[in-house]
């Protein structure tokens, strides 16, 4: 059974709906007492990266997310799902503060897309189909093709903390410059697009979630 | 590369699609569900769904439709109209909707734009602006008198000529006294993180989008803006597409009534250098 963590934020019906549509067993659990007999977990998520590290801890899920990450098992972060497993964001961070901290499941930090990176400026958010660029065989992207279009809506991006030894991103983006669309180590998969809206692409790496 | 988005638009009143839908392959050209089915399997690369109903009842019908799309249509789309108050907001995004566009409301109560970014992130508050050409004088009576009310009223930025373009509202029967280019500034600082600019003298003719007045928003604000009222046909998006900073193209009727698919028109974009994303038909 795939579980979706319900932490206040989103409608998290289309990304179980979707996952139904492939014959995958989905539940949306309320709270980490729900865990048991879950084997594959999914943290979804929009609005803002404060707000949602809020909700999680108010609902007690930080310390069971990160337990089940470390059990091995199969874990996909979707959109601010993928931020929120870095050591922190400039979303809703004083200007030259500190980040807000993330659950630092991941090294690295969240930072926000520049206009003036780009010239004519760059329209924030980046919103839209855009390309991939796999970096590895990642099996979450297995039967995509090379520069296969997904659904992005987000102002902030990752930038992982990279080792030849121990690679995070997986396929790359370019919006003013590449960034990190997805990222795969050891049983952590995650995309800062959205999958359960990027249609037949999208839900060819949701099936590949649910068999990997 | 990011591609440019084609969005197919559809004005639904009392949970039927209105202004019909022409695909031959409907059962029921009315159920905006199965439409989106089809769209969705067409390749369009998001939806809008404007609710044209008044009635307080038929906006629960609203909420039904929405749910119903998010559990059957894996792609983006956008719920507008009938948004008076921030609860119209919650309940659209808690139905799954991803964006809501606020249009009236913003003019009326503009904190309601703040609110919604606060509560559902900019990316999910979207705000549709509806410009038309009004000769200037008339336009400064109305800013003057707004100004006089101590409203937001900045002064055209562009008064080489002699017309404005003014922020209608109610569907484009009500003239705001406001500018389009100002305003869209404005509801970019309160947090709309897109904005869909509908141009009421372009709307309905099929004669092609206003692209001055797209250029001019488009070229002004940091945030991506659809393209919207006018077009007949896929010349017009690759108009409106190349020659101002358009993020996206809206279209109803040249899709709905079948004289273009969604293929066809970004394979004639494609081929004509505009990026699209193109899928497998």
């Amino acid at each position: 059974m795939i579980g979706i963590v319900d932490y206040g934020v989103g409608n998290l019906r289309s990304v179980q709906k979707a996952l139904e549509q492939l014959d995958a067993r989905a539940a949306i659990l309320a709270g980490p007492d729900q865990l048991r007999g879950i084997d594959r977990l999914i943290l979804p998520g929009v609005g803002a990266y404060g707000d949602g590290m809020a909700m999680l801890r108010q609902r007690g899920w930080v310390a069971p997310v990160l337990d089940f990450i470390r059990t091995g098992k199969p874990f996909l972060g979707i959109c601010l799902g993928l931020q929120l497993l870095f050591d922190g964001s400039e979303e809703d961070a004083p200007a030259n503060g500190p980040l807000v901290p993330g659950l630092a499941a991941l090294p690295g930090a969240v930072v926000r897309f520049r206009e003036e990176q780009a010239t004519p400026r760059l329209k924030v958010p980046h919103m839209g189909w855009n390309t991939l660029t796999w970096q590895r065989d990642d099996p979450l992207l297995r039967g995509l093709n090379q520069g296969d279009a997904v659904y992005f809506v987000h102002s902030y991006y990752a930038r992982p903390v990279e080792s030849a030894a121990r690679p995070v991103a997986s396929a790359m983006c370019d919006y003013g410059g590449p960034f990190c669309a997805s990222l795969w180590r050891d049983n952590v998969w995650a995309t800062q697009f959205h999958p359960e809206k990027s249609q037949r692409v999208g839900l060819k790496i949701l099936a590949n979630f649910a068999a990997v | 590369m990011l591609t440019h988005r084609i969005i197919p638009c559809l004005d639904v009143k009392a949970g039927r699609v209105v202004k019909g839908v022409n695909f031959v392959q409907l059962r029921d050209a009315g159920d905006p569900v199965e439409i989106a089915r089809q769209y969705d399997a067409a390749g369009a690369d998001e939806l809008v769904f404007l609710d044209i109903t008044a009635s307080h009842e038929d906006r629960a019908i609203m909420l039904d439709v929405v749910r119903k799309v998010a559990e059957q249509c894996f792609m983006p789309f956008t719920v507008g109209g009938g948004i008076r108050a921030i609860g119209d907001v919650t309940a659209l995004i808690q139905a799954g909707a991803e964006k809501v566009s606020i249009n009236t409301a913003a003019v009326v109560m503009p904190d309601i734009v703040a609110q919604t970014a606060k509560r559902f992130g900019r990316c999910a508050t979207v705000v549709n602006i509806d410009p038309k050409r009004v000769p200037r004088a008339e336009f400064e009576a109305r800013r003057a008198e707004r100004e006089a009310k101590g409203l937001f009223a900045p002064r055209d930025s562009n008064p080489s000529t002699d017309y404005v373009f003014e922020v209608h509202t109610h569907g484009g029967r009500k003239p705001t006294g406001i500018e389009a280019v100002a305003w869209a500034q404005e509801v970019v600082r309160l947090g709309a993180g897109e904005i869909m600019l509908t141009s009421m003298d372009a709307d309905g003719t099929k004669n092609g989008y206003d692209v001055e007045m797209t250029a001019a928003v488009s070229a002004r604000v940091d945030v991506p803006v659809v393209a919207s009222g006018g077009c007949g046909s896929p010349e017009h998006m690759r108009r409106v597409l190349t020659e101002t900073r358009a993020d996206a193209a809206l279209a109803a009727s040249i899709f709905h009534y079948g004289e273009y698919t969604i293929q066809e028109t970004k394979r004639y974009l494609a081929d004509r250098g505009v990026p699209v994303r193109l899928t497998a038909a």
